[in-house]
């Protein structure tokens, strides 16, 4: 403590030892405390106060040499009072006050803080004491000099706010100031990572270290130095890796290679491999995992659809409108709390599940069930309500798309590691299709209603005889089809544009889906969808999208020719089904 | 074929309207000054052209729809590729007057850098050839897809969507610039067919009149088809097709030819529409276009042929009027239609009637 003391004396030296913990920064008035025992031996706060002071005294008269010997001594002082004086510093923010001398943060009044009384004036700079971090009142622009800096310092500034960041108990922090630091590294940079690397806890962060040193040892003098780097590299997958060891064994236009020795070459070339085998795999399971989210978005389409078209006969060209019912359903739960996006979303399901059932009801009521038994007079009376539901929206909504936003929970992505990133609504969308299938399927298979759905379904005289109510069976089973078909829609709103024409460019496709898995099985339709969706993504990169779109359309009308009835087929044993 | 039309009442007055519109729209087009009350503006002329195009591609679904039960709802793509291959011959015609002044490649292929002519375009400056094409390129894509489908018993509704599988694959295929086929824009501002310009009002009294007899020749020939013997069969296969094949007939050849037969009245049609309306692009192939059709004819009364002429005349006339004077009531009338025909008129207009008299 002596030492701590004596350093803060002589701001010039470097002051080594490690501070007393971040509390100390709080507790200014400790000095009158301490005093009255030993005027000589301050407080540890003290010490650390006295020392930062001192040496932000120093800055207005400072050259830039002095500068940045400042600014390494302030680093030095591990307080953590120091990253906003060197981030202030680094932004231009830092100022003396030429009545006093005093150094001091100062910021543009115009931030998110309220203002008191007379304070509107805008050439007024609120400041902040560096040392206590309170609030040290307003001053004029003029009466303020900035202290300057130069890009050689903001360098300097910018690796000690990395060095700072280091040891942040935040992985994330950590793993930018680790990034900032690899940006330019020198020697100084290097050993403090090295002593990093030690204690480094988080894999992510530790990764990071050793790639990066590896990649600094790869411009070494000795070719054995070089080999163990390219041996540490082996199995990153940071692109930058991945570039620096393809720029190695690359032959340059002279016939020389990037790396002259041939073994740290050849080992370089079996990392190149390596590489390159993991990154097949991880395109590959994402390609899957794309295919899988396509494959869902058709499987929420078509599987109201399954149960309509599928287990009733019913051809719904209207399904299409229902999800896009369900997609400004999601709108207008949105615009009744726009305070709570995040919880929209799951208002909006039971909601859309609702609106579009009901409409589904309505549907089946007044018109379907005067048509049952001639399907294509069904089809297109509904193809006439799908035209009415489109106008009614846009004569409501107007003509546009409509922004319906994304709750903060679906956006960003899971990284899994560099070349592997799922973005969450993929992930969502695939856990959230199979949710509601699963639903269904036990809906169909375990309850009351299923029951008499499928009895109805498969002999609909015979079911009336033993007492089901045949008509209320269609009526509510239209309307749970088209009630997820309106879930679906809530889905999609997230992942494509809200507007009139929603329902119609899902309406082709789902029936597919509904005949390719065949007809009348729920199990068909969900192994379908993801089926598609996957083929059509692993085509996607050698045909283009809309060709493969194209692709998977012809293969679909050449699988039913094949298949008449599907992947799945309903066994039955009469000859007009 | 005057057996065909003895006990055809509606017939009859069909082919008697349309010998007397060759007659009367040429006459009132050209004799009477402008401003008389008597003159039908080109636009009325070309309208009513556009409109028995459409009564063309009614009558060809209802040969299948009506006679035979298959619901066809991809048949706007047969009518867009007989326009599309009318189309090619118009744009060769432009030659040096495009935008880009250039003698063999048309306009879209100079802006998007082709160097020459691709091989499927060869020979569409010939005008026997494009209308062989015309002819063929619908015909073939019905006989490929008509025997696979039929062939394996697709029927019914997993026809109705295969159909519109296709058309909607087609539509897709067609909106790639890399097709080459105008993509997104499609053929428009042709100049002349046959050396003959296409403003020219000769021009178009001739095209009206060759779409007034390829009409009634197609109705002829469809009524011919019916009241034959192959016809019967045909309609027997509609109302029990597997009591047809059991009886001992090929019934998926009777569905493949009929089907051909009406792709390629499908593929006229777009050809006469196009130097008419002066465009064709990939919506031609979207599938609403393909239903609309089907609603032609339900409006009309299937299985009687006439009435899908009636019914194209109808709809269309009703869609002109109403976009026009109350746009966004349109589709609320076509929706109103698609659900009140089927629910209310299961015979259509002609069927009603019918059953008053």
């Amino acid at each position: 403590m002596m030492l701590a003391a004596g350093l803060a004396m002589l701001p010039c030296t470097l002051a080594q030892t490690p501070q007393t913990p971040a509390g100390t920064a709080t507790t200014g008035p400790a000095t009158t405390a301490t005093t009255t025992a030993t005027a000589t031996i301050p407080s540890p706060a003290a010490a650390a106060d006295t020392a930062l002071s001192g040496l932000l005294a120093q800055f207005p008269d400072a050259s830039y040499a002095d500068k940045r010997a400042l600014i390494r001594q302030l680093t030095a002082l591990h307080d953590p009072r120091v990253h906003a004086v060197l981030e202030a510093l680094l932004d231009g923010n830092l100022y003396v006050r030429s009545s006093d001398g005093r150094v001091l943060i100062a910021k543009p009044q115009n931030d998110a803080t309220p203002q008191g009384p007379g304070e509107e004036n805008s050439s007024q700079l609120r400041t902040v004491d560096p040392q206590s971090g309170a609030p040290a009142g307003t001053a004029a622009a003029d009466d303020l000099a900035p202290i300057g800096v130069n890009n050689q310092l903001r360098k300097e500034l910018r690796i000690a706010l990395a060095q700072y960041d280091l040891s942040s108990p935040d992985p994330a922090v950590r793993l930018d100031a680790v990034k900032e630091m690899l940006r330019a590294l020198d020697a100084e940079g290097a050993a403090m990572l090295r002593e990093r690397l030690k204690l480094e806890s988080d894999a992510g962060v530790k990764r990071e270290i050793r790639d990066g040193l590896a990649l600094a040892d790869l411009d070494a003098a000795e070719a054995a130095t070089r080999l163990a780097a390219v041996h540490a590299l082996s199995g990153s997958l940071n692109p930058d890796v991945y570039n620096r060891l393809s720029a190695m064994v690359l032959p340059s236009s002279d016939g020389s290679f990037g790396e002259s020795d041939p073994n740290v070459r050849a080992a370089a070339q079996s990392d190149l491999r390596s590489i390159e085998r993991s990154r097949t795999f991880y395109a590959a399971i994402q390609t899957i995992i794309y295919g899988l989210s396509q494959g869902s978005v058709l499987v929420l389409a078509a599987i109201g659809l399954a149960i309509t078209f599928g287990v009733m006969g019913v051809i719904n060209m209207a399904h299409g409108e229902l999800m896009m019912l369900g997609a400004y359903t999601t709108y207008v739960v949105q615009l009744l709390m726009p305070q709570h996006i995040g919880a929209s979303i799951l208002v909006a399901i039971p909601v859309a599940f609702l609106v579009s059932g009901l409409a589904g009801i309505a549907i089946e009521r007044g018109i379907v069930r005067h048509l049952y038994g001639r399907p294509l007079e069904t089809l297109l009376a509904t193809f006439g309500v799908s035209l009415i539901l489109q106008q009614a929206v846009r004569d409501l909504f107007s003509a546009n798309n409509r922004p319906v936003e994304t709750p903060a929970w679906l956006a960003g992505s899971l990284q899994i590691n560099e070349v592997l990133a799922i973005t969450y609504n993929r992930l969502y969308i695939i856990v959230f299709t199979f949710a509601l299938f699963l639903v269904l399927l036990a809906v169909l298979k375990r309850t009351r209603l299923g029951l008499e759905v499928r009895a109805v379904s498969q002999n609909r005289a015979m079911a009336k005889a033993m007492g089901v109510r045949t008509e209320w069976v269609d009526a509510l089973t239209f309307g749970l089809g088209s009630g997820i078909a309106g879930i679906a829609g809530v889905a999609l709103s997230q992942l494509t544009n809200v507007g009139p024409n929603l329902g119609q460019s899902y309406i082709v496709d789902s029936f597919m889906v509904v005949v390719f898995g065949g007809v009348g099985n729920l199990w068909g339709t969900e192994v379908g969808g993801n089926a598609l969706g996957i083929v059509n993504k692993l085509l996607e990169p050698y045909s283009g999208a809309v060709l493969a779109k194209i692709l998977v359309l012809v293969f679909l009308i050449l699988f039913i020719q094949r298949r008449p009835r599907g992947l799945f087929p309903q066994k039955g044993r009469a000859a007009d089904a | 074929m005057s057996a065909a039309l003895r006990a055809d009442r509606g017939g009859r007055l069909l082919l008697g309207t349309l010998i007397a519109a060759c007659v009367i729209v040429p006459l009132l087009n050209l004799l009477p000054s402008p401003a008389s009350a008597l003159h039908l503006s080109n636009y009325t002329v070309t309208l009513i052209g556009k409109y028995m195009t459409y009564a063309i591609l009614a009558i060809a679904v209802d040969l299948i729809w009506g006679y035979c039960g298959i619901l066809s709802l991809g048949h706007g793509a047969f009518f867009a590729l007989g326009g599309y291959a009318m189309g090619m011959y118009l744009m060769r015609q432009i030659g040096t007057r495009g935008v880009y002044g250039n003698p063999i490649l048309p306009d879209f292929m100079v802006f998007l850098n082709w160097k020459e002519l691709p091989w499927f375009w060869q020979g569409f400056n010939a005008f026997p050839y494009a209308l062989l094409m015309i002819v063929l390129v619908p015909g073939t894509l019905a006989l490929v897809f008509g025997f696979l489908a039929f062939r394996s018993r697709v029927s019914g509704v997993y026809l109705s969507i295969i159909t519109q599988a296709l058309t909607y694959a087609l539509m897709l295929a067609f909106f790639r610039n890399d097709m080459g086929f105008g993509g997104n824009n499609g053929f428009t501002d042709f100049k002349d067919i046959l050396g003959f310009s296409l403003q020219a009002p000769a021009t178009r009294i001739t095209l009206f009149c060759v779409t007034a007899l390829t009409l009634g020749g197609s109705y002829i020939l469809c009524r011919s088809i019916i009241t034959s013997r192959a016809g019967r069969v045909i309609q027997a296969i509609r109302d029990a097709e597997n009591r047809a094949r059991f009886i001992g007939y090929r019934v998926e050849s009777y569905k493949l030819w009929l089907f051909v037969l009406s792709a390629v009245l499908a593929g006229i049609a777009g050809a006469l529409y196009v130097p008419q309306v002066g465009i064709i692009n990939p919506s031609e192939f979207s599938p609403t276009n393909s239903i609309e059709i089907v609603i032609w004819v339900a409006i009309g009364g299937r299985g009687t042929l006439y009435g899908a002429v009636v019914g194209a005349f109808l709809v269309n006339y009703a869609k002109t009027y109403f976009t026009d004077a109350l746009p966004s009531m349109w589709l609320y009338a076509l929706g109103a239609l698609f659900v009140i025909v089927p629910l209310f008129l299961p015979r259509g207009v002609v069927g009603a009637i019918k059953a008053r008299t």
